[in-house]
């Protein structure tokens, strides 16, 4: 499974790159894996309020509607708008054109928080 | 549910293992739910062919001279209709009414019948059976004894010389591979295809060599994902969600499985009088517009701004890429064309009620 060293990860399998002040979120390449075929994904809309470990998007395989979750708390700067016409990016290119949203941190410390890529390899049994 | 440790596996489920197999627990079973991929492996059987182990599928030997009269009282169908080497599609009713299973029985010979079940209520449906036969009848659960696979796909019909005098809904005896089995050209796809009956330490050996075989064709193992997404857009009721005991076959609008001129049966008392009165509510299909989140059992169904019923099955079609469902309606409401809409999430996304089967083609 693909844990690239530059990210950091939440537990519940989303990841994290830092820009600054922003963290672009996407899915990691284990999640993708076990939901297998994504059908839908509905990100959280612009300009909305997001907080560390709520859960604030969904991601849909033909089997099952999964929640996921923030790893930082922050306002939403942008999301992936080509994930509305191919979700399967999230299958195809979990860390590159399958990223979901971008919130503009209101606390970079929480980043403290997340998972090393050794931490997060170890958390999936890899 | 049974905890993981209880649940029960299949003559196959090594040769899942091998596969690839993401296995899941149905029915008291430990299945595959899929191997390459739910979208491939439905793409594979709608376009070239499939292979699925139904192993948790039940099956009863039903034998005697009293066969087919115990049948027909337990049952709604008519098996007196069925020819040796016919098959029929039938259901199990309560005194109420209510769909206890859906099976398949097939007229082996004169007086021997096997009938298949689905897999969560083989013991029920035994125990069912047994007590409320009213005539001298065995009734045999050989469940744990059989396998089966099913070949599934417009390649299924080229593998085997004998699918040539094999008509739809037929069974016949064939050696398969050097084995013999029960071999019917049904199943649960919408597709042609073969549903094989086979000793249960025969079916490893079936399993490698129909995928040896099917190489040519571009053969995949498929899983429960595959099979529920191919029924779905065929409108095939799957039990535990689109049927129950709380509902009736009129309501699932599988009146044409029920024989009200063959005499009383069990539950045709209340079918007769429902029949009269009319139905509350209705089973209908359902189609998203697009770019909707794939509906899912008991999600809300709208109409007017109201709710007038719930999803019993839902999933994204890999073939027509929307959202599919089936739910009950009230009668009101469920003709075609009707526009409705889906709550999910607290959004409300459009829909269609559609004429059966979602997907306009068949075998």
């Amino acid at each position: 499974m693909n844990v690239p060293k530059n990210l950091k990860y939440a537990k519940t399998h989303e990841w994290v790159r830092v820009e600054g002040d922003i963290a672009v979120v996407g899915i990691t390449d284990h999640a993708q894996n076990e939901l297998t075929d994504v059908v839908y994904v509905e990100t959280p809309a612009v300009d909305a309020r997001v907080e560390a470990g709520k859960e604030c998007a969904v991601v849909e395989s033909v089997k099952a509607a999964s929640d996921i979750y923030a790893p930082v708390t922050g306002d939403v700067v942008g999301v992936n708008e080509e994930l509305g016409s191919a979700p399967e990016l999230l299958n195809q290119d979990p860390y590159g054109k399958g990223w979901m949203f971008k919130v503009k941190m209101s606390d970079p410390s929480e980043l403290n928080e997340l998972l090393s890529p050794d931490d997060y390899s170890h958390h999936i049994g890899a | 549910m049974r905890t993981a440790e209880t649940l029960k596996r299949t003559p196959l489920y090594a040769a899942h293992l091998e596969c690839g197999a993401k296995m899941v627990a149905f029915g008291g079973w430990e299945m595959p739910v899929q191997y390459s991929g739910i979208l491939a492996e439905h793409t594979a059987v709608r376009e070239r062919v499939g292979l699925f182990d139904i192993s948790h599928m039940g099956e009863f030997l039903v034998a005697g001279p009293n066969a087919e009269r115990a049948l027909n009282g337990l049952l709604t169908n008519d098996v007196t209709k069925l020819s040796v080497g016919q098959a029929q599609y039938t259901l199990m009713c309560n005194h109420q009414g209510g769909v206890l299973d859906d099976l398949i029985v097939y007229r082996l010979e004169p007086s021997v019948y096997l009938v298949i079940v689905n897999a969560g209520n083989i013991e029920k449906d035994f125990v069912w059976m047994n007590t409320e036969t009213t005539v001298s009848v065995i009734i045999g659960n050989l469940s744990d004894r059989f396998a089966a696979l099913a070949l599934q796909g417009p390649a299924a019909s080229k593998f085997f010389d004998f699918s040539a005098t094999l008509p739809h809904f037929h069974v016949q005896r064939h050696q398969v591979f050097d084995k013999d089995c029960w071999v019917a050209r049904t199943g649960y796809t919408g597709e042609d295809g073969l549903e094989i009956f086979c000793e249960a330490a025969d079916a490893p050996h079936l399993w490698r060599m129909l995928l040896a075989k099917g190489e040519p064709f571009g053969i995949k193992p498929c899983g429960l994902g595959a099979r529920d997404t191919l029924r779905l857009e065929m409108c095939y009721p799957l039990h535990g969600n689109d049927l129950s005991e709380e509902t009736t076959p009129l309501e699932a609008g599988l009146g044409k499985f029920v024989s009200f001129d063959k005499g009383a049966f069990i539950g045709s008392d209340a079918l007769v009088e429902q029949r009269a009165k009319g139905v509350g509510r209705k089973l209908v299909a359902f189609t998203m517009a697009e770019k909707s989140p794939p509906p899912r059992p008991h999600y809300a169904i709208l109409a007017n701004g109201r709710k007038v019923g719930e999803i019993t099955s839902g999933t994204q079609s890999p073939t027509l890429s929307v959202g599919i469902g089936m739910g009950y309606v009230e009668t009101a409401c469920a003709s075609v064309g009707t526009q409705i809409e889906i709550e999910i999430r607290g959004k409300r996304f459009p829909a269609v009620i559609q004429k059966k089967p979602i997907l306009k083609k068949g075998p």
